[in-house]
């Protein structure tokens, strides 16, 4: 097994036994940041080896999908899962966004493996970042609501997330291969080594929702493992279809499948307060995050290979 | 040494969650606060613990030295809007302050 999934069991061993253990925020902040640039770097020196304008389709079918997939389950929501307006506007939210660590691992999995994987990957994880936020925010509140359009747009635009991955991106792209070379050794070699610490903490978080786990698991177990097979399967056809590598497919289907924990928290906490954080992310980090992080990714690159007739 | 005597000001204190940082702090110059000092915390309340290990799960404690009129507009105004959808509480108490004019 590889060790930052051991890293990411380690963490959540020591949270169910609740270990005397636990990261200064500092030091999350920090760790969650470096992985946000080492992405964004990467995607914008691989970005400029490339003509700008080929990647808006492919952005484009992103931001379909990132309207699409809160729309189909935030029915399952309401009347299967019988929550209120607003936290099935917000958990669909999480889903219809994508996981910064989710895709981290996924990377390191490819990497491992040397399996290559289209350059733009990154910017469409930036741009699935955002649709979700504003369809969960409409969802709740309806089309007609007075909104405070210029307070929404912060959280949509601005959030550390967004603005850590296009800085990377744009700081890559500006300064090329041999430009960014000096500064590798922190954000590209130590990759790995930061994502297993992060790993750690996640594993912490992820333990410390299994007490609201026993509250709502009876929904949100089967909903948070099916639904991002459901969403994987989906990634998987639209990756086909945007004639990505076996790689590229399988990195957006993980970004289909995986749910979001830092940009769409904070933004349904301002924009939708009614909905209660705890049901989303017990839903988020508690379930979908370790299913797709132990389980979902190597699924789908089945689901990848199966596509491409190679398995 | 002979000893400043000093005036009677509010201390406001409101310990809520770090999401609300940016929309507090706006409504404090809004509402009047002169100045107002915030620090990390975390806890234990109705709302469940509050670790602050990440970005959700923490807490800030925001500190307002202010006259009673102000503190009072401040902390109506919190309870309307914030009370309750949001893990918060408010404190008030009397403070000595040794430069009245800077509250």
């Amino acid at each position: 097994m590889d060790p930052i999934l051991l890293f990411f069991l380690f963490g959540l061993a020591a949270g169910l036994l609740r270990a005397e253990l636990r990261l200064p925020s500092a030091i999350y902040d920090f760790v969650s940041m470096l992985l946000l640039l080492s992405i964004g770097l990467k995607g914008g020196v691989e970005l400029a080896n490339q003509p700008f304008l080929s990647v808006l389709p492919d952005v484009l079918v992103a931001i379909l999908m990132g309207i699409a997939l809160p729309l189909m389950i935030y029915p399952v929501l309401r009347h299967v899962g019988r929550f209120k307006r607003p936290d099935a506007a917000s958990i669909a939210a999480h889903y219809g966004s994508v996981s910064v660590g989710t895709f981290a691992v996924a990377v390191a999995w490819l990497a491992t493996r040397e399996i290559d994987y289209e350059a733009h990957l990154p910017l469409l994880l930036v741009v699935l970042e955002m649709p979700a936020i504003l369809v969960g925010i409409v969802l709740a509140r309806g089309l007609r609501a007075k909104m405070d359009w210029r307070s929404i747009g912060h959280e949509v635009f601005l959030g550390k997330g967004v603005v850590l991955l296009i800085g990377g991106l744009l700081i890559g792209w500006i300064a090329g291969p041999e430009g960014v070379a000096p500064i590798g050794p922190l954000f590209f070699d130590l990759f790995k080594g930061i994502l297993a610490v992060f790993l750690l903490e996640m594993g912490l978080i992820a333990a410390a929702q299994a007490s609201s786990l026993k509250r709502y698991g009876v929904f949100l177990l089967p909903f948070g493992t099916l639904v991002p097979v459901v969403f994987a399967g989906i990634g998987t056809g639209l990756g086909l279809l945007m004639g990505m590598s076996p790689g590229g497919t399988m990195l957006f289907a993980v970004l289909a499948a995986s749910a979001s924990y830092i940009a769409v928290p904070a933004a349904m906490r301002i924009s939708v307060p009614q909905a209660n954080p705890t049901l989303s992310l017990t839903a988020s980090l508690g379930i979908t995050f370790p299913f797709n992080v132990l389980v979902g990714i190597p699924l789908y690159w089945k689901f990848a290979e199966w596509a491409h007739g190679a398995g | 040494m002979e000893r400043n005597a000093g005036t009677i000001r509010r201390l406001l204190t409101i310990i809520t969650e770090s999401v609300l940082e940016t929309a507090l702090t706006r409504d404090l110059e809004k509402l009047g606060a002169q100045g107002f000092t915030i620090v990390d915390a975390r806890g234990k309340g109705r709302r469940g613990v509050r670790e602050g290990g990440w970005e959700a799960s923490g807490n800030i404690r925001v500190d307002v030295v202010c006259a009673e009129e102000t503190a009072r507009k401040i902390a109506a105004h919190v309870q309307q809007h914030y009370y309750d959808d949001y893990a918060m509480i408010v404190l008030l108490g009397d403070v000595e302050v040794l430069r009245p004019e800077k509250f």
